[in-house]
C-alpha cells in the first residue's frame, strides 16, 4: 500500500471514530438528560434493568413497594455528576479529534480555539453578555435613566442603604484588619502558633448562611423578666443590665451585622498578614533590636512598612467582599429597621419586586464603586509579585 | 512572573523565631491572655451553636447553653434534633442536592480554565494577548451585574431550576479567576520541559494532560478548595437561578428557610446550621495546608 493511500485510511477512520465519539455523546448527554426530567428516572430505570436480567421478583417489588427516595435520589446524583464532568472532558476530546481531520496549517490555526473557545463562549454568555444587559436596562427599564438615578440617589430607603454601607465598609474593614494584625503580632509569640491560628480561622469556612444563624442566636433578644437564651442578652442579665433586642434596633442592627462580618473576615486578613510579617527579614529585625528600638517601636517603624503592601491587599479585598454581602442581612434582618445595605436592595428589587431597571442601575453603582478598589488591588498583588 | 503565593517566603508556623523575652510590654503573659481572649471569643458563638444542638427543645429554651458547663447533667443530651433536621425538615435532600451542585461547578471551570491558562501561557495565536487581557479584566465585574440579564435568559431558555443551568453559572462566575491563577502557575512551568515533549512528537493535549496537568497539581487544588467552598457556601446565585424548591434546593436556600419559617426554634436551626457547615468544616480541617494558600492566592475573587 502506498504512503498516501495509508494516509487516507488512517483519516477515514479517524474521522469515523471522532464521530462515533460524538455521536455516544450526545446519546449518553440525551440518555442522562431524559433519566434527569423523567418522572420517577432512577425507579423505572431500575426496573427496566432488573426486568432485562431476569429478576422480574425485585422489579415487581419496587412496582409495587416503590422506590427508596434516597436511594433514588443518590442515583440522580452519580448520574447529573458523571454527566457535568463527562461532559466536559468529552467536549474537549471530542472537537480537538475534529480539528484533527482537517490539513495540518488549518488545524494548527484552528487548535488554540478548541483550548481556549470554551472559556470565551462562557465567559462571553455569563459576564459580557449580561454586564452590558444590564447596563442597557439601567438605562431604559422602569422609567428610563433618570428615574433610576433618582431611584438610587434621591430615594430615602436606598440613601439608608447606602450610608450603612458606608458604615459597613469603614467598621467592617478596620475591624477585620486591625484584629487580624493583631491576632498575627501576638500568635507569632506563643507556641502553639497553628492551633491558636485554627480558631480565628475557622469562621472562614462557614457560609454566611451559616454564620447569619450562629449570630443570630448570640443577639436572640426576649423580653425583660424571661430567660434570655442568646449568649449577649445572657451576659446583660448576668449584669443586671436591661435586655436588648440587637436586630431590631436602628444602628445596633447594622452594627452587630457587621460584628459577623469582622467576625468571618478576620481570619483573612490574619493569615494574610501572619505570612507577610513572618517575611520580614530577620536582620532588619534585629538591627532595629540593636539599636535599640522597643518593640512597639520595631512594630510600627520596620515591621508595617514591610508589610503595607500585604495590608493593602487584604483591606480591599475585604472591602470589595463587605461591598457586596447580602446574605448575612438578608437572613437576619431581611432590610427592615433600618438595616438595610444595597446589594441586599438589588437583590429585593430583582426577586421581589421585579423592578429590573431599578435592580440594574444599583448594580451599575456597585460596579462603579468596586471597579476603582479592584485596580488598586490588582496593581498592588503585582507590584507584589502575584499575579501576571 | 511567578507562581501565586507558593513562592512566597514563610518561615513556617512552628513559631521558630526568636524573641526577647521579658521586654515590659511584650512580656508573655499578656501576650498569652490575648491571644487566648481572641481565640475563645472566636469559637464562642460556634460552640453555643453546637452545643444547643444536642440539647433537647425544652432544655433550649429554658436555660442558656452557657448553664450546661455548670450543670453538664442536668440537662437531656439528644441527637433527635439532628434526626428530625434531617428528615422532616428536608435537610438530607438539601444534602445531596448541595453535592451534586458543588462537585461539577468545581470540575468544569476548572477543566475550563485549565485548557485555556494552558493555551494563553503555550500556544501561539493572535489576539492571544488581548484575549487574556479581557479575561483578566472580567474579574471586576461584581456577580449583581449580571443577575438580571441572565435570570431572563434562563427563564427562556427554561435552565431556571436546573442543576446544569446552576453549574454553568458557577462555571462562568469563577472562571476569570481560575483562568488568572493557573495562567501564572502554567506559565511559569520550566519552558524545556514542555519543549521538549513537544519536540518528541507529543501533541497540546498530550503534553497538557500528561505534563501540564500533574505537574500543576499543586495550583488545581488549591483553586478546587477555593472554589469548592465558595460554592457550598453560596446563597445568590442558588436563590437565583436553583431556586427553593425542595427537589433541587441546596443547604444554604434551605438554611434560610427554615429561618424564615421556623425562626425560634432553635432546636431546629442549630442542627440545621451545622449539617450546612459539616463538610466545608472538614474539608477546612482535612486540608487546611492547601485552603490556605487557595485563599491567599484567591483574594482577587470578583
Amino acid at each position: 500500500m502506498s504512503r498516501a493511500v495509508e494516509g487516507r485510511t488512517r483519516r477515514a477512520r479517524d474521522l469515523t471514530t471522532a464521530l462515533a465519539g460524538l455521536v455516544a455523546l450526545g446519546l449518553a448527554f440525551a440518555g442522562g438528560y431524559l433519566f434527569l426530567k423523567a418522572d420517577a428516572g432512577p425507579e423505572r430505570l431500575m426496573t427496566w434493568l432488573y426486568r432485562r436480567i431476569g429478576l422480574e421478583g425485585q422489579a415487581d417489588a419496587i412496582a409495587s413497594r416503590g422506590f427508596d427516595p434516597l436511594a433514588a435520589k443518590l442515583m440522580v446524583a452519580v448520574v447529573a455528576m458523571l454527566l457535568g464532568v463527562g461532559g466536559i472532558w468529552g467536549v474537549y476530546l471530542a472537537t480537538n479529534r475534529l480539528v484533527d481531520q482537517f490539513p495540518d496549517r488549518t488545524a494548527r490555526a484552528l487548535r488554540p480555539w478548541v483550548f481556549v473557545g470554551p472559556a470565551v463562549v462562557m465567559l462571553g454568555f455569563y459576564l459580557v453578555f449580561p454586564a452590558v444587559g444590564t447596563l442597557v436596562r439601567a438605562l431604559k427599564d422602569d422609567g428610563g435613566v433618570i428615574e433610576n438615578l433618582k431611584f438610587v440617589f434621591t430615594e430615602p430607603d436606598v440613601l439608608s442603604a447606602w450610608r450603612n454601607n458606608v458604615l459597613w465598609i469603614v467598621v467592617g474593614t478596620a475591624g477585620s484588619v486591625l484584629i487580624g494584625l493583631a491576632f498575627a503580632t501576638l500568635v507569632d509569640r506563643v507556641k502553639r502558633e497553628a492551633l491558636a491560628k485554627t480558631f480565628v480561622f475557622l469562621p472562614l469556612a462557614i457560609s454566611m448562611v451559616g454564620a447569619a444563624v450562629i449570630w443570630r442566636f448570640v443577639y436572640y433578644w426576649r423580653p425583660a423578666g424571661e430567660e434570655q437564651i442568646g449568649l449577649l442578652n445572657g451576659v446583660f442579665a448576668a449584669l443586671g443590665r436591661e435586655p436588648t433586642p440587637f436586630l431590631q434596633t436602628p444602628v445596633l442592627n447594622t452594627l452587630s451585622l457587621i460584628v459577623v462580618m469582622i467576625w468571618l473576615q478576620t481570619g483573612f486578613a490574619m493569615v494574610v498578614l501572619s505570612a507577610a510579617i513572618k517575611a520580614v527579614p530577620t536582620e532588619l529585625l534585629e538591627a532595629a533590636r540593636i539599636d535599640g528600638a522597643s518593640e512597639p517601636q520595631t512594630f510600627m517603624r520596620v515591621v508595617l512598612p514591610s508589610i503595607r503592601g500585604a495590608v493593602l491587599t487584604v483591606a480591599t479585598t475585604i472591602l470589595i467582599a463587605i461591598l457586596k454581602v447580602f446574605d448575612i442581612v438578608f437572613v437576619t434582618t431581611g432590610g427592615r429597621f433600618d438595616s438595610d445595605v444595597i446589594a441586599n436592595r438589588m437583590f429585593q428589587e430583582m426577586i421581589r419586586f421585579r423592578n429590573f431597571g431599578r435592580a440594574s442601575m444599583l448594580a451599575v453603582a456597585l460596579l462603579l464603586v468596586v471597579v476603582p478598589v479592584m485596580v488598586i488591588n490588582v496593581r498592588n498583588l503585582r507590584k507584589q509579585g502575584i499575579g501576571a | 512572573m511567578t507562581a501565586p503565593v507558593t513562592t512566597r517566603q514563610t518561615r513556617g508556623t512552628g513559631g521558630a523565631r526568636i524573641h526577647p523575652v521579658g521586654t515590659g510590654f511584650w512580656s508573655k503573659t499578656p501576650v498569652r491572655v490575648g491571644v487566648v481572649l481572641i481565640a475563645v471569643t472566636w469559637s464562642m458563638p460556634t460552640v453555643g451553636v453546637l452545643i444547643s444542638s444536642f440539647r433537647s427543645p425544652n432544655d433550649i429554651n429554658s436555660s442558656g447553653w452557657w448553664t450546661v458547663f455548670a450543670h453538664p447533667f442536668e440537662t437531656t443530651w439528644t441527637f433527635v434534633n439532628y434526626q428530625n433536621v434531617l428528615t422532616s425538615d428536608g435537610m438530607i435532600d438539601a444534602f445531596f442536592n448541595s453535592l451534586i451542585v458543588t462537585i461539577p461547578a468545581t470540575v468544569i471551570p476548572i477543566t475550563i480554565a485549565a485548557f485555556a491558562a494552558y493555551a494563553f501561557a503555550w500556544i501561539d495565536f493572535r489576539g492571544r494577548a488581548l484575549l487574556f487581557a479581557v479575561v483578566v479584566g472580567l474579574l471586576v465585574v461584581p456577580l449583581q451585574m449580571t443577575l438580571v440579564p441572565l435570570l431572563r435568559a434562563y427563564n427562556v431558555l427554561g435552565l431556571t431550576g436546573s442543576f446544569v443551568g446552576t453549574w454553568l453559572a458557577h462555571t462562568g462566575f469563577g472562571l476569570p479567576l481560575a483562568v488568572y491563577l493557573l495562567f501564572n502557575y502554567i506559565s511559569s512551568l520550566p519552558r524545556d520541559i514542555l519543549e521538549s515533549a513537544s519536540v518528541d512528537g507529543a501533541s497540546h493535549l498530550t503534553t497538557f494532560t500528561r505534563l501540564v496537568l500533574p505537574l500543576s497539581m499543586p495550583a488545581l487544588a488549591a483553586f478546587a478548595i477555593f472554589q469548592f467552598l465558595w460554592v457550598w457556601n453560596d446563597l445568590l446565585v442558588a436563590l437565583v437561578f436553583l431556586g427553593t424548591d425542595s427537589e433541587v434546593a441546596v443547604l444554604t436556600a434551605r438554611l434560610n428557610e427554615l429561618v424564615g419559617s421556623r425562626g425560634q426554634d432553635w432546636h431546629v436551626l442549630t442542627a440545621g446550621a451545622f449539617v450546612t457547615m459539616i463538610v466545608p468544616v472538614a474539608v477546612f480541617l482535612g486540608l487546611q495546608r492547601y485552603f490556605v494558600r487557595g485563599l491567599l492566592a484567591g483574594s482577587v475573587k470578583g
